[in-house]
């Protein structure tokens, strides 16, 4: 049902008024930028009171149905919310595997029995989600993936090891693709997919320090790890079909997420109005024409992003490439973005050579570690190259 | 605060995508490229009779108001035409009198009405702007005495040879002004062509001296028109462009498709790949800014907003078809290196393109002042 403007928009007035009152001050210590970098107890401890807060005041899962603690509303709604949350610059909720790729997975594939056990638990943050997909030889080929799940009575047995595992350290359950058929003769039908439990014997998660000095990634090691064979999802050998439905909403292909707010957004006039602090040859930064150059180049890309956002939605400026601006956007969005947060580090003079922690860096390193950061975003779910291929593949038709 | 991002409306009107298929669908049966082959070797660079069916399809009259026969849809209609028609890489004087019949209605109003009629009606009006190859200087070199008669030169001037009406931009009492002339009275001998690295464009030299104008426009509105001539001379070569460039990735990948070289499609190599994908990003760019400064548009003096628009569209669309013609040769290999090959054609649209009503640091030189200061 579509809700009216004046029924969203006294929404709207509702969240504004509670952000205000509740979204917690500078905690005194670092925020991640996004989900994939809660890297300490402490963090952690502060996001879960945080998205347990959220999900108290109704404002998470706004069109999750209210039997798996959603409000069961219209999606709209969690547009007005993750506005807001963005709008007061609010932390982020982290347990973004659940709230976003999960959940709504189990919603469309699950059994109500999945859904029972687990959907409430994601919403409140006290049970956290990992992602057990891709492993330390098969980066972006998921198909190739080696872990091996053999079953044994009532239980599976896993032995294996997955890398870039967000919030492995902390996780509770993972969503795992392992190898139950090795014969298979497609590499694709010897897939399985488990909702798999974290805090077992034979778990091991060992945390990865990234690029920015910050962790958050881990490599899981399995060894003759057993979880309930309950736990496959679909079916043995299905769980590639799973993966990739997965990997919609983890593409943000298709909607169903509780929120999409897991990441601080870093946007175009962030970067020129703190520029315009800077100076070079003794003037402004943006009195350089050489630098006045590049910052137009960046808000032009900016700009073109927004434009093909609103051009989606005009099927006669898209008709010659149906595909071609949705299966675009990762690609231009993180590579721009990865260009704007160098500039800004870049723009800095001899301050962009301080980093997080100097207690004279520009914002405590903001522009510097965002850039670092950003390559979460042009590796991840991805990284640009495949996506260029995807893109030439899919929507040019270009060989494999 | 105000975003840096500004205004990113984007509309398209029922109207802009009739004239779309229309056009596309009449210049894929009309212009095919064999046919362009052959317009290239012609002294006008396209066929009377096809010039003739393109003003009974009413594309001369597109963007001018109904009281002087044209369509009223204004200039942003004729974008997707000026789109289908670089796809179709056909020159014809349709930009030049489009841009000399919005340089006319903005300048000079009511009371150039009969001239508009016939524009709107087909007659070939074009505009003497550049003095030389400078397209950010004022280009007000060329003198018109209080007589009306005219002192100077003007060169670059589209369909220069084709053209039976000329604008004239120039200074009249050192204010801007544009002299009207007509073709007939120009001295013998004023018209030199020029030779163009755009096969399927035309240019010349002429020659002014001494030519009496029939009228003379000056005052605030022609100022603000020949700003406004150069924006949208900007945004129509942009459309064009975005057109000629999705031509091109179209060329480039089938030949990626179909030509195999160490027993493998060259077009699995990602080497060729990723700039092919790059150049696909660029087109849908130009277009997005194309249709954005279309949606900015009326036939009002151009807003801020329509001028970043159309300053975007052009440095998006210049740079994307320069990049793909450059390509275009490259990826053909050694066939690429030869006349024959389309790719030709693209390199050297490329080029025009590129620097046509300004390249792409004219215009970002600009944006800086426009979204910086």
């Amino acid at each position: 049902m579509a809700e009216s403007k004046e029924t969203l928009k006294a929404f709207q007035a509702d969240v504004a008024a509670w952000m205000k009152e509740h979204v917690p001050a500078d905690p005194g210590f670092l925020l991640p930028l996004s989900f994939l970098e809660v890297g300490t107890e402490q963090q952690l401890d502060f996001l879960r009171a945080w998205q347990h807060k959220v999900w108290e005041a109704g404002f998470l899962g706004m069109h999750w149905p209210t039997e798996y603690g959603g409000q069961g509303a219209d999606p709209a709604y969690q547009g007005v919310v993750d506005r807001e949350l963005a709008r007061f610059n609010a932390p982020i909720m982290f347990n973004t595997i659940g709230l976003g790729w999960t959940g709504p997975l189990l919603l469309e594939m699950g059994t109500d029995a999945e859904k029972s056990k687990y959907l409430k638990h994601i919403l409140s943050g006290d049970e956290i989600w990992c992602q057990g997909f891709s492993e330390p030889d098969h980066g972006s080929d998921l198909g190739a993936v080696q872990t091996k799940a053999v079953r044994d009575g009532d239980e599976y047995v896993i032995n294996g090891s997955k890398i870039w595992t967000t919030l492995g350290n902390y996780a509770d359950h993972m969503i795992l693709l392992a190898r139950t058929d090795p014969t298979a003769e497609r590499k694709y039908d010897g897939l399985s997919f488990f909702l798999s439990p974290m805090k077992v014997a034979g778990v091991d998660a060992v945390p990865i320090r990234k690029v920015t000095g910050e962790y958050g990634f881990n490599q899981v090691f399995f060894t003759d790890t057993r979880i309930p064979a309950d736990t496959l999802m679909v079916g043995e050998g299905k769980g590639w079909g799973v993966a990739m439905k997965t990997l919609e909403y983890e593409r943000g292909v298709t909607a169903g997420q509780a929120t999409g707010h897991w990441m601080v957004a870093i946007e175009i006039d962030d970067l020129i109005n703190d520029l315009r602090g800077f100076e070079r040859d003794g003037a402004p930064v943006f009195d350089d024409p050489a630098v006045r150059d590049e910052a137009v180049g960046l808000i032009m890309e900016a700009k073109a992003l927004s434009l093909s956002a609103r051009r989606m939605g005009v099927p006669a400026l898209t008709s010659d490439f149906p595909m071609g601006l949705p299966l675009s956007s990762k690609y231009r969005g993180t590579e721009w973005s990865r260009r704007m947060k160098l500039f800004g580090a870049a723009m800095q003079g001899a301050q962009g050579a301080l980093y997080v922690e100097d207690p004279n860096a520009h914002r405590g390193g903001f522009w510097q570690r965002a850039y670092f950061s950003n390559f979460g975003a042009t590796i991840g779910g991805g990284t640009s190259q495949v996506q260029a291929n995807i893109i030439a593949e899919h929507v040019l038709g270009l060989p494999k | 605060m105000t975003s840096v991002l500004g205004n990113v409306s984007l509309k398209f009107s029922d109207e802009q995508s009739m004239l779309m298929d229309v056009a596309r669908g009449f210049l894929n049966d009309k212009a095919p490229t064999d046919k362009i082959r052959e317009f290239l070797e012609s002294d006008e660079g396209y066929e009377p009779t096809l010039w003739s069916e393109i003003v009974d399809l009413g594309w001369t009259g597109i963007a001018l108001p109904e009281s002087v026969g044209g369509a009223g849809l204004g200039i942003s209609a004729v974008i997707p035409v000026a789109e289908a028609m670089g796809h179709a890489l056909l020159g014809t004087p349709l930009l030049d009198a489009t841009l000399a019949g919005q340089l006319l209605l903005r300048a000079g109003g009511a009371a150039q009405e009969p001239l508009l009629e016939e524009i709107a009606a087909g007659r070939i009006a074009t505009v003497a702007f550049l003095d030389g190859g400078d397209w950010g200087g004022a280009n007000l070199g060329l003198t018109i005495a209080q007589d009306g008669v005219l002192n100077g030169s003007k060169t670059f001037v589209g369909c220069g040879q084709e053209a039976s009406l000329f604008l004239v931009v120039g200074q009249c009492d050192n204010a801007p002004a544009i002299a009207i002339v007509d073709k007939a009275d120009l001295e013998p001998g004023a018209v030199s062509v020029n030779t163009l690295i755009d096969l399927t464009k035309r240019t010349a030299q002429i020659d002014f001296t001494g030519v009496r104008a029939q009228t003379v426009l000056t005052g605030e509105p022609v100022v603000a028109a020949i700003r406004d001539y150069r924006l949208l001379g900007a945004l129509l070569t942009a459309a064009e462009a975005a057109g000629s460039a999705a031509r091109c990735l179209a060329v480039i990948v089938d030949y990626l498709k179909t030509r195999k070289q160490f027993g493998k499609l060259i077009g699995s190599y990602q080497a060729l790949k990723h700039p092919t994908v790059d150049i696909y990003c660029g087109v849908e760019d130009a277009r997005s800014f194309c249709y954005h400064a279309a949606a900015l548009l009326g036939d009002d003096p151009l807003s801020h907003d329509a001028e970043i628009a159309c300053r975007m569209a052009k440095v998006s669309a210049g740079q994307t078809m320069s990049y793909a013609g450059d390509r275009a040769v490259q990826f053909h290999g050694g066939i690429g290196f030869t006349w024959d090959c389309d790719s030709t054609l693209f390199i050297r649209r490329g080029q025009w393109s590129h620097q046509v009503f300004g390249d792409a640091i004219h215009h970002r030189k600009r944006l800086a002042s426009l979204l910086l200061d």
